[in-house]
């Protein structure tokens, strides 16, 4: 079954295009790739598919849900949550507290019932105590719960970031270069990791990626982007053969 | 019951011990301060919600106090005192006769307030940064030229005369009612904001504070949360507005200036952007500051009287902690007895590391 | 209302939108450079005014002099109050930038107090300023004549100085770009403090014009006019000096002409510029000439 369909993107920055007629189709239970050079218009796809930015031209789908003008809340709403590229957490808070606020859009009680603690809040708090703390074990992050988010090292922020998703309860992920600056160790795990909790939440995966093996190893289909066009679609091996793609990768950085 | 429960039933008896203490020992001129830093401990803890922890910098507060301020007067004075109050022009029906008992009219001048807030939030917080912070500070001016201006309702810049005090706290007579209910609602005001600030609602404040894009990102609906924080805030704002008017007894517009807000966002500089307990400690000692510091303008152990040179010392106060502690007095971490007795052993500590 | 009423209107509108203009320049410049409300450049308005008052009561020195020592001493101070109460919080986060102008701001009204005493002061109009006109049945004082055209002249001067010199290039590129600027060898703390230094310079100008339009000399005249002009700059699109001109003009006929065809709300004055900032605000946020600019996520 179709979940998003993204339908003639163009997206302008004042005289800049940073994406051309995008075209994306993505089926529950995919786990889907999106890779291309430096500053290809990657990150604004996503941007586009939830609702950071609304797009100059074409229109977003999700279940059939025309969402091409939702604010980005009202598509977590949905059920489409992301990770930034340059992770965003919220540094002053703690590991857990960064998850329970991901929590904070399907709470039931309204703000009075919230602040005196009425018996249904406190039955939606304690829920939401458990489904954090149960996440954060998922994802090995239990013992640090109490630390500020910021503390944690690089690697573990990113893992943060990815539980903290997990937490809107998405039908679809979007993760943008989760593999940036982790040694190949930490990446194997990483992909290890990302196939573990599509299974666990029913997840479909759409995903940045620079880091060639992870890429490879995780998705069936793979897209390419160039100067905001798409220049490539297929299989991972279709992918690397593909003349077009090398050319584009020439240069900046060689396929390894 | 927790902990937190218990030390909080603990600290709230003592407070009204030693209110029971004021109450008989005080002279009048400092009851009088006492009454105003329950006051301003209002004001910051209610500013902090929306500065502090919400990361709104909204500059109107002056402008809800006076909404609740003359709220409240309008609604208590009896119609005799309006009329010798109003006597340039008069004022309009049906406030000329209406004359409310004290709680029913501090709590509507609060709610008066926070509809002066969603009015000035809705359009006002679609804005960021400073944008928000010049349109908010225009608010409040704007609030305060309407107040000058509409003679028939405010009494203009002539301002309001006689204000009455409560001669009750709920049903008993008082020596001293007000400080009572000045103190009652900072109490209140405070154990809200704890409990609020620790709600899901509370974490998503903070969450906005933090990262605006990724709370929003976290399916938090920004416009909603920040108008709930500045409705609350100015709620407060209105709640403490009444108290002063009933304090001081006489109001007029040139009362609410900005000079008003710069005072309340000192405090709550001071005390911790972010910080609940850090706004209460701040109000406390600056009010008390503030009026010990009134002998710097009128001249004291033999300097002359040197009118300015207390707004001097606070902006300087002001400026080298923005410089030196932009964190305040407790950053966005609250008082504990944890953190107390850690900061007791640390010394210690170091010590022995030492050896 | 006649048509010599209407014209003396225009004449007032245009004359104060022009002071507006010249003020707002120097916000604009600052905020183009340092994303800051400068909230204390509407005192530096007060502060020339008085240094022109004194050293003429005091001194007695020519008024011409005493107006070139006010905007001297207001453009080195300009540049000290960046240097100690801006520059060090260069990496703080913007509401604590903000605070600290705040700060500046209330630091210099009270020390107005304190120097220069709370009470009104009668400021000496120069004879040429204060001369009357009548021209087609018109009275104009002709400061109202010499304020366009001394900011006329300042514009002129300006634009050159951004688009002709080394130093106006610096300034665009800094700017345009912070970081990369400083990378390309560009000496960023001397070009905002230029900044800072011409765009206090322009405010002492207007303060002292202003001082000979409203000749009342008190600690806080400065912040009326400063968060008019800060309104100005913000309406025209901030960081664009055409932008700032266009604010000041539309704010200064704006609140003339709303007094002459609705005096009855000539208590609502101060207000306008308010609802004006408020209404552009909400429609169009970044001003009439600001551009658009989506925030990298
Ligand atoms: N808000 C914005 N305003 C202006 N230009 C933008 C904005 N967002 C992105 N761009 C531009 O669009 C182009 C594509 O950027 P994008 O971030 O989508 O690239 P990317 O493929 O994610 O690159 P990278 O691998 O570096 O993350 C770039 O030239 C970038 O500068
Ligand atoms: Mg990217």
């Amino acid at each position: 079954m179709s979940l998003l369909e993204v339908k003639d993107v163009t997206m302008q920055f004042g005289g800049l295009t940073a994406v051309t007629n995008f075209n994306l189709h993505i089926n529950n239970d995919e786990i889907v790739g999106l890779i291309g050079p430096n500053g290809a218009g990657k990150t604004t796809c996503f941007n586009v598919i939830t609702g950071e930015y609304i797009p100059s031209k074409g229109s977003v789908f999700f279940e059939k849900k025309d969402i091409t003008k939702a604010r980005s809340d009202q598509v977590t709403k949905l059920g489409i949550a992301r990770t930034f590229q340059n992770i965003r957490l919220f540094k002053d808070l703690t590991v857990l507290e960064n998850v329970l606020i991901a929590n904070h859009l399907n709470v039931k009680s309204n703000l009075f019932t919230a602040i005196f603690k009425l018996p249904k809040y406190q039955k939606e708090e304690r829920q939401m105590y458990e489904k954090s703390l149960d996440l954060l074990k998922e994802l090995k992050l239990e013992r640090f719960k109490n630390e500020k988010s910021s503390s944690l090292p690089y690697g573990l922020q990113r893992r943060l970031e990815i539980a903290r998703a997990l937490a809107t309860q998405p039908k679809l992920l979007l993760l943008d270069e989760p593999a940036a600056g982790m040694n190949p160790q930490e990446s194997i795990e990483l992909m290890k990791l990302i196939n573990e909790i599509k299974e666990k939440f029913n997840l479909t995966i759409f995903m940045i990626e620079h880091h060639m093996p992870v890429i490879m190893g995780v998705c069936k289909r793979i897209l390419v982007l160039d100067h905001g066009l798409t220049i490539a679609e297929g299989t991972p091996k279709e992918i690397q053969t593909n003349p077009k793609v090398i050319e584009a990768y020439l240069g900046v950085e060689t396929i390894a | 019951m927790s902990k937190k429960v218990i030390t909080s039933l603990i600290l709230i008896l003592i407070t009204i011990t030693l209110l029971i203490i004021a109450q008989n020992n005080l002279d009048s001129f400092s009851l009088r301060i006492l009454n105003l830093c329950g006051i301003y401990v209002i004001f910051a803890v209610s500013m902090n919600l929306i500065n502090g922890f919400t990361g709104q910098l909204a500059l109107g507060h002056a402008g809800f106090i006076a909404v609740g301020a003359y709220s409240y007067s309008l609604l208590v004075m009896d119609p005799q005192l309006k009329e010798m109050n109003f006597f340039l022009k008069p004022l309009i029906a049906p406030l000329n006769t209406v004359h409310w008992p004290f709680l029913p009219a501090l709590i509507l001048a609060g709610l008066m307030a926070a509809l002066a807030g969603f009015l000035v939030g809705a359009p006002a917080l679609r804005l960021r940064g400073d944008y928000l912070a010049i349109a908010t500070l225009g608010f409040g001016e704007i609030i305060r030229i309407i107040f000058t201006n509409t003679q028939s309702i405010t009494n203009g810049s002539l301002g309001l005369k006689g204000i009455p005090a409560p001669d009750k706290f709920l049903f008993f007579s008082m020596k001293n009612s007000l400080m009572w209910w000045v103190w009652i609602a900072a109490i209140i005001t405070v154990i809200f904001h704890f409990l609020l600030i620790d709600s899901s609602y509370g974490r998503a404040f903070k969450a906005i504070r933090e990262d605006e894009k990724a709370a929003q990102a976290m399916g938090i609906a920004l416009f909603k949360h920040k108008v709930m924080a500045m409705v609350i805030s100015s709620f407060f704002a209105g709640i403490g507005g009444a108290l002063l008017a009933s304090l001081i007894g006489t109001i007029d517009p040139l009362m609410f200036r900005f000079l008003l807000t710069f005072n309340i966002l000192l405090i709550v500089v001071v005390g911790g952007m972010g910080s609940i307990s850090g706004s209460i400690i701040s109000a406390i000692s600056i009010t008390i500051l503030m009026e010990v510091l009134r002998a710097l303008d009128q001249g004291f152990m033999g300097l002359p009287a040197l009118p300015g040179l207390r707004m001097v010392v606070f902006a300087l106060l002001l400026m080298s902690v923005v410089l030196f502690y932009p964190k305040g007095l407790m950053g966005n971490e609250e008082l504990s007895w944890n953190k107390l007795m850690n900061l007791l052993k640390k010394p210690l500590l170091l010590k022995e590391v030492k050896k | 209302m006649t048509l010599e009423l209407f014209l003396q209107h225009m004449v007032n509108g245009i004359s104060l939108g022009s002071l507006y203009a010249l003020i707002a320049i120097g916000y604009t410049m600052v905020y183009g450079i340092l994303r800051l409300i400068n909230f204390a450049h509407g005192d530096l308005i007060m502060i020339a005014a008085y240094i022109a008052f004194y050293s003429v009561a005091i001194f007695s020195i020519p008024w011409y002099l005493s107006f070139i020592i006010a905007v001297l001493f207001t453009m080195a101070l300009g540049i000290m109050i960046e240097r100690s109460a801006y520059k060090p919080l260069r990496s703080s986060p913007r509401i604590t930038v903000l605070i600290s102008a705040i700060g500046v701001s209330f630091l210099l009204q009270n020390l107005g107090i304190v120097i220069f005493g709370g009470r009104p002061k009668p400021f000496q109009v120069p004879e040429l300023f204060s001369k009357v006109y009548e021209i087609a049945g018109v009275n104009i004082v002709s400061i109202t004549f010499f304020i366009p055209i001394i900011t006329i002249v300042l514009l002129l001067g300006l634009i050159y100085l951004i688009n002709k010199t080394k130093v106006g290039m610096a300034m665009r590129a800094v700017a345009k770009d912070y970081d990369t600027s400083s990378l390309m060898g560009i000496d960023v703390n001397k070009i905002i403090s230029t900044t800072f230094g011409v765009g206090s310079g322009l405010a002492a100008v207007g303060g002292v014009m202003w001082s000979m339009k409203f000749p009342q000399l008190i600690p806080f005249m400065g912040v009326i006019p400063g968060l008019k002009c800060f309104i100005a700059a913000v309406v025209g699109g901030i960081g664009n000096i055409t932008g700032a001109v266009i604010g000041g003009f539309l704010l200064g006929l704006g609140e003339i002409l709303l007094v002459a065809f609705l005096p009855e709300l000539s208590g609502y004055r101060d207000a306008f510029a308010f609802i004006l900032l408020i209404l552009i605000l909400l429609l169009k946020p970044t001003g009439i000439m600001g551009e658009k600019i989506a925030e990298k996520v």
